[in-house]
């Protein structure tokens, strides 16, 4: 089965041993002579113009350090597509908890004692606070019509197609804003002068924050030194956000004389300030033949983007293109826009976009179902996507997958067909706990969207140490999701080594070429194939100088560095032959592969308490190889696990344009005792471009959970639910009319 | 915390330590800043996600919720204390079975399970995740971590 050495096995975690002795040193557990503790003063109001800004009086203002936008040495803005978001807002807010003061002293207690007496007065202007009143321009308040970006992807004539349907269905679904809940809040530590800008902290994405801090100060490149410490968890909560907080510190510690500051958010900071996922609305206008054929797709797809671009645009051309799912539909039209309003940004989110549009689609597909009188499963059966098939934006289906017979097997370890039948009988009965079984069927693109990787123009290394060891030189970080471990055995495999003879260099942007940013489920299945490449490379290097007669990397390496005093190889990013993609008219391939699911769930529902109880959850995916099962397996869990809460509990209360709820005792993640044990397969069809066949899989297990629960729901209930999350308020309404 | 520093000694991983602290000082501030254990972690400060999860005189307890005061003379287990020469059976099977992802729930992780271990209240798996319901973990789904913890009780890898 398996020609590799070591891809395909489950290697243990390279830096496991020091994050199970708890030495592992995360942002905030770094000591640092002289360090001062930064804190940040807000706005309590979504929009309004900035009036006056008061200090205390007779309160030691010289110990501190303070910054205002006033002190900002280059560009008032933190980088990421556009330059629209200030650093600190001057003269107007334009959402709550924007950041307005910073303040910075040796006593984190006194810092934060200090906040306190700090007073911005605000002059509120009327703010927009969701999807419909940013829609009505009422106020404007971004560009000239709230709109940050539209997206239009059209094939045929969808209104000729569903004149000619048997069922026209007219649907619309909500999807909440979501909060990552990393279990480690940001941190970043920052050292700023005229001699350069370090900055050390939690993050996923260096060269994201490198571009933002070079942009605030004005400062040569190589000036600009960004290092990633160890990271506990991202999920895309640490890709735009660490940007804007690394050029606080640095702004804080350019003010104080280049001393280093920590900002280390606490608990309650983090959920409030930072980014969430983007709430959607979505409307799907469909049209059926009688016997199930999808004839016609109108999908509107409207994200709330919060009161800066930061990534929308980007998060919605990923919605956009997975919002008509994994089926085929000749005559469709989908029409995306991501709009402004007085709320912090939202932003990067595992599945980033998909989650949501795919969400409407599946339920969608559920209630057609049931309106045709089709079970889900066959009503899919005749629609899903085969090899050769074209896809919304006309590319061709190319990856080797039955989706039939992946929904089968789905179906097959959740005894779906059974459940289907025996339930509604069980049901009839006067328990009060209902059950219902529910599946989604999905897919997820890997890599940035269309030409994007190609515009990234990543870079990965290799570089052979004198003591024979090989580094692996990538900016790509390691959060918990195993890229240390998987790039050491990418390594291992192309050098023909022992996986213990490669170590994985520390994201330091002084040290390690730009591979890109870690994020849309590329840095296996992208940057993977760059450290193959690399390796392969290099072994050839060694062989042709003839070293490795006897077979031993770490001798040849040791030997090769010894002779010519050093050793290394690259590799850039090259699009696979196939891939076209056109941004202007969004035809073409959005993604080089995609990972395929179907994920199916048990539900019980308590009708007293209407409390969810998932009983079951199955989870097939196809992913191309896996290349270490355990890693592999423990990312769908963890996904899946997020997908649930998604869909079921997971709330974000808004009040004002502020996140009401944000404490974990609140807003509640799912324990151990909350969950079942998530069942996972993975149907292995190697991905030709990808290094030992890999494809990314990060994003897809957030994509299916939220439909195949809501539709368990439609099974156990006879309701039609169409929002998540799917509380037990929000279901108690929706059972007893209210 | 205007109140004078009181000097606080504690049995640590098995050794006697000191340190001058406030009174109402979190215990979880204690064993970061003053006795320079960093493996213990702050995920909330409230309670509620068990990432400073330490052993306090044989019972479990979340070290933000406790005040230096309350643990003058007391034995205390942190992460760091896990290990002898050797890594414990739970570590091992933390790392065989993939238990840490982005390791930062981790610790808490490993002595609230050790925990249980020693409390012998691990038989199956819904004790299991009963057991470890007071701490939060956000990259795992929990499975590998239940794994590990059923591997550890049964002395197997």
């Amino acid at each position: 089965m398996n020609d590799f050495a070591h891809i395909g096995r489950s290697v243990q975690r390279k830096e496991g041993r020091a994050k199970v002795t708890g030495a592992a040193s995360f942002t905030d557990d770094l000591r640092i002579e002289g360090l001062l503790h930064g804190a940040t003063v807000r706005s309590r109001v979504p929009r309004g113009r900035i009036t006056g800004i008061h200090f205390e009086e007779g309160f030691p203002w010289a110990e501190f350090v303070i910054v205002t936008a006033r002190d900002i040495p280059g560009k008032n803005a933190v980088a990421h597509l556009m330059l629209d978001q200030p650093c600190l807002a001057d003269g107007v807010v334009n959402h709550a908890e924007e950041p307005i003061v910073l303040l910075a002293h040796p006593d984190p207690l006194r810092v934060q004692d200090a906040r306190e007496r700090v007073r911005v007065d605000v002059e509120p202007l009327p703010a927009v606070l969701g999807i419909e009143e940013s829609l009505r321009c009422d106020p404007v308040i971004w560009g000239q019509d709230n709109i940050f970006k539209t997206i239009l992807i059209a094939k045929g004539d969808p209104e000729a197609a569903a004149a000619l349907g048997h069922l026209r269905l007219d649907a619309t679904y909500h999807t909440g804003a979501q909060e990552h809940v990393y279990i480690e809040p940001n941190a970043i530590i920052g050292e700023a002068s005229a001699g350069g800008v370090l900055v050390r902290g939690s993050m996923q994405c260096p060269y994201y924050v490198h571009h933002a801090l070079h942009e605030l100060f004005q400062l040569p490149l190589e000036k600009v030194r960004v290092v990633q410490v160890e990271t506990g968890g991202g999920f895309g909560g640490k890709e735009d956000y660490p940007s804007m907080l690394a050029c606080h510190a640095a702004l804080l510690s350019w003010k104080a004389g280049g001393r280093p500051v920590k900002i280390a958010y606490d608990r309650e900071e983090d959920m409030a300030c930072t980014t969430k996922r983007h709430p959607s609305r979505t409307r799907i206008r469909s049209a059926f033949a009688a016997d199930g054929t999808l004839l016609s797709l109108d999908v509107e797809f409207l994200l709330d983007g919060g009161a800066y671009m930061t990534l929308s645009p980007v998060v919605l051309s990923r919605g956009a293109l997975h919002a008509s799912g994994p089926y085929r539909c000749p005559d469709l039209r989908i029409r995306a826009r991501a709009l402004a309003t007085n709320t912090p940004p939202h932003g990067a989110f595992r599945g980033f976009g998909a989650p949501q549009s795919l969400f409407a689609i599946e339920r969608h597909m559920d209630e057609a179902a049931q309106r045709l009188g089709l079970d889900p499963a066959d009503l899919r059966r005749k629609n899903l996507l085969c090899t050769g098939d074209a896809m919304a934006t006309g590319q061709i289906m190319r990856d080797e997958v039955d989706l039939v017979a992946l929904m089968d097997r789905a179906l097959t370890e959740i005894r779906y067909a059974e459940k289907r039948a025996a339930y509604p009988v069980l049901n009839a009965t006067d328990d009060p706990v209902k059950r219902g079984v529910g599946f989604s069927v999905f897919m997820h693109g890997g890599g940035f969207t269309g030409s994007g990787e190609t515009m990234l123009n990543s870079v990965a290394a290799l570089e052979g140490t004198a003591e024979g060891q090989v580094r692996v030189l990538a900016a790509s970080t390691e959060m918990g999701q195993g890229a240390n471990t998987v790039f050491a055995q990418v390594a291992a495999e192309a050098l023909q080594a022992p996986v213990d003879l490669i170590v994985v260099a520390p994201p330091d942007t002084g040290l390690v070429p730009n591979s890109g940013p870690t994020v849309a489920s590329r840095t296996t299945q992208v940057v993977g194939k760059l450290v193959l490449d690399a390796g392969l490379a290099m072994r050839k290097t060694l062989l042709e100088a003839g070293l490795l007669q006897d077979g031993d990397v770490g001798t040849a390496i040791r030997t090769y560095v010894a002779r010519h005093g050093a050793l290394r190889t690259e590799s850039r990013y090259q699009k696979p032959d196939f891939v076209e993609w056109d941004d202007a008219t969004y035809r073409g391939d959005a993604y080089a592969t995609y990972a395929w699911a179907c994920y199916a769930a048990d539900l019980r529902v308590d009708l007293v308490s209407y409390e969810t109880q998932v009983a079951d959850f199955v989870a097939v995916q196809e992913v191309g190889r896996v290349l270490n099962p355990t890693l592999a397996a423990g990312q769908i869990e963890g996904g899946v696990a997020q997908g649930i809460g998604w869909g079921l509990n997971e709330e974000v209360i808004w009040r004002q344009g502020s996140m009401a709820n944000h404490q974990m005792s609140n807003y509640l993640i799912a324990t151990a005792a909350d969950l079942p044990r998530i069942r996972v397969f993975f149907e292995e069809r190697p991905y030709a471009y990808g290094p030992g066949g890999a494809k990314g899989l990060g994003e897809l297990p957030m994509d299916g959970p939220a439909p195949a629960l809501l539709n368990a729901v439609q099974h156990a209930l006879q309701v039609v639910p169409r929002q998540v999350p799917m509380t037990p308020e929000v279901l108690m309404d929706l059972v007893e009319g209210g | 915390m205007s109140s004078p520093k009181i000097l606080l000694k504690l049995t640590v991983n098995g050794e006697s330590r000191q340190a001058l602290v406030h009174p109402m000082a979190r215990l979880l501030d204690v064993i970061r800043e003053d006795l320079g254990l960093t493996g213990t972690k702050e995920g909330c400060g409230e309670g509620e996600c068990g990432a400073c999860s330490v052993i306090l005189d044989g019972s479990l307890v979340n070290a933000c919720l406790i005040p230096a005061i309350q643990v003058q003379g007391a034995s205390l287990r942190t992460v760091e204390g896990l290990a002898g020469t050797d890594l414990s059976p739970l570590q091992e099977a933390f790392l065989h079975h993939g238990g840490a992802q982005c390791g930062f729930c981790t610790p808490g992780m490993l002595v609230a399970g050790t925990h249980l271990l020693e409390m012998e209240a691990v038989h199956d798996e819904a004790g299991a995740r009963e057991g470890l319901a007071g701490n939060l973990c956000r990259c795992t789904g929990y499975v590998k971590i239940v794994d590990a913890l059923l591997a550890a009780g049964e002395g197997r890898p």
